[in-house]
């Protein structure tokens, strides 16, 4: 779906084109509040995970604000078709956003933690990374197809959680194994496990974003489907 | 099963298999109410119809919607030949009414306009009773026996949802009563004669909006017992009450299927754009 010629009401226009807008906001804002966090854990910087501690409550104050928007625009323009999938998936997604921005504080408060404990595990953060960096990009992705309208990146973004789901089972059993190994690591091993947990959740939540956006630019709705069902569609929207 | 859900819901006593209202099987056809083959329309060497043909079916509420000058009131009084009032029109195609083309030279209008029952925008009492208004029709179809006139008035006023506010003036002249009221009357004076398909081009659109509820939520209860076909500028109103929409543009049927679909995911990029209030 190109985006269309304008309403005939240019301020509609104008709301959608705020809508939109706000979204960006807030996925850019979270996607920062995922960086620092996991900078934060990466370098046990408390100072920094305080900080993404302290801004959640801008990711929750965008979402209240677009939600309000969102009824605003239903309320007074009756929005139809295009318009009316673009609202519905504005309010979902920005609820995914909110979810993430919530993961990205766990995470915060899991270096502090960690570093609290003064921990002597930090050098095996490296297998944190890995998760880190692929639900980060699955993430921007995400957005990148809400704002571009792309189905086809939107399509990958579901593709990768299934390589963020296998990483994160991987990583969880390496941290057993550590676990086993040397019990006196296990209280921090244990952080570390909520950390990669929560990351693994931002996959599962920027995989219900790119969901949105088929929504959004096919009128299709491809949750909860099975894999031969997913790759029916996908043949679908490819041809 | 969301289908069965969905009526449920609404206290209409179908269980329709959600495939045969998609579907264009043949085993439908016992469903289907009205079928437009080829329909064009002139008015002079204006062809304001071009080549419309879909299907209808029984018990359904089809709305038509799209700009002034689409052809859409055209298409309606199609239904009931209305059209043929006009000296210059010229009708092709064809329309089955059960299997019936009702522009066979061998179709009396008169039954044809019994069967196939209008209201119009504007409410059009006749400068009579309330009575009267109602049982005009049933006195020209002979019914002359006050006890039957009085059984069929009353249940044509409560199927219009206007016998509790009139029952007790019915010899009052219809045009003391308000638009919305008038306007239920008209449809309880259409239905009196039990037509088996209703035309309502722009039934709500010079009444305030609790009327226009009442009128939708009539259309709603007519629809267990009509066939109903609905013209309306109103696309909010197209989306409440009917079960299939039409948008015409410029002479054409753009898009025909499903409201829900219609209205949240058009496959048409004409339809979005009127839908969606954008240029073209």
């Amino acid at each position: 779906m190109e985006i269309q010629s304008k309403h005939i009401s240019q301020q509609f226009n104008e709301e959608m084109e705020n809508l939109r807008n706000q979204v960006m906001k807030m996925g850019g804002l979270v996607e920062q509040q995922i960086s620092n966090a996991v900078l934060a854990l990466k370098e046990l910087d408390v100072p920094k995970a305080e900080k993404v501690i302290k801004k959640d409550h801008m990711v929750n104050a965008l979402e209240v604000s677009v939600d309000e928007e969102c009824a605003r625009i239903l309320a007074r323009r009756q929005p139809a078709a295009s318009d009316l999938r673009m609202v519905v998936a504005v309010i979902k997604t920005i609820t995914d956003l909110e979810r993430i921005g919530d993961e990205a504080e766990k995470v915060a408060k899991m270096a502090i933690h960690i570093a609290e404990d003064d921990g002597v595990f930090h050098a095996r953060y490296n297998g944190i990374r890995h998760l880190s960096d692929h639900v980060s990009k699955m993430l921007h992705d995400a957005l990148d197809a809400f704002a571009r309208l792309d189905t086809e990146t939107a399509l990958r973004v579901l593709h990768d959680d299934e390589e963020a789901d296998s990483e994160y089972q991987s990583l969880m059993r390496q941290l057993i194994t550590h676990m086993m190994e040397d019990p006196r690591t296990i209280s921090e091993v244990l952080d570390i496990m909520w950390a990669a947990r929560a990351l693994e959740r931002i996959g599962d939540h920027s995989k219900n974003i790119g969901e949105y956006v088929i929504y959004l630019v096919e009128g299709r709705d491809i949750r909860h489907l099975d894999t031969d069902e997913l790759e029916e569609i996908e043949k679908d929207l490819m041809s | 099963m969301s289908e069965t859900i969905n009526e449920d819901a609404r206290g209409i006593n179908t269980s329709v298999d959600p495939s045969v209202l998609k579907s264009d099987t043949a085993s439908e056809n016992n469903e289907v109410c009205l079928e437009v083959n080829n329909l064009s329309l002139y008015y002079g060497e204006t062809r304001a119809l071009k080549d419309i043909s879909f299907r209808m079916k029984r018990n359904r509420v089809t709305a038509f919607i799209g700009p002034s000058g689409c052809g859409k009131s055209t298409l309606l009084r199609c239904f009931n030949r209305m059209n043929d009032l006009i000296d210059s029109v010229r009708v092709e195609g064809e329309i089955n009414l059960d299997g019936k083309n009702i522009y066979d030279a061998d179709v009396d209008i008169t039954a044809l306009r019994q069967r196939v029952g209008m209201v119009f925008q504007k409410p059009n009492p006749f400068p009579m009773s309330i009575f009267e208004n109602v049982s005009y029709g049933l006195r020209l179809q002979g019914i002359t026996k006050r006890r039957e006139l009085e059984e069929k008035v009353e249940w044509a006023l409560k199927g219009a949802a206007l016998w509790d506010e009139v029952k007790d003036r019915l010899d009052e002249n219809a045009l003391g009563m308000s638009g919305g009221q008038q306007q239920r009357l008209v449809i309880a004076r259409a239905i009196a004669i039990e037509p088996e398909i209703l035309l309502l081009d722009e039934p709500a659109s010079a009444l305030d909006p609790i009327s226009t509820l009442k009128i939708e939520e009539l259309i709603y209860e007519l629809k267990s017992r009509y066939t109903i076909l609905i013209v309306t500028h109103n696309m909010q109103q197209a989306a409440r009450v009917s079960d299939e929409t039409a948008f015409m543009y410029m002479g054409d049927m753009i898009e025909f299927g499903d409201t829900t679909t219609l209205f949240t995911n058009p496959a048409k990029k004409q339809t979005e754009d009127y839908i969606t209030g954008r240029y073209g």
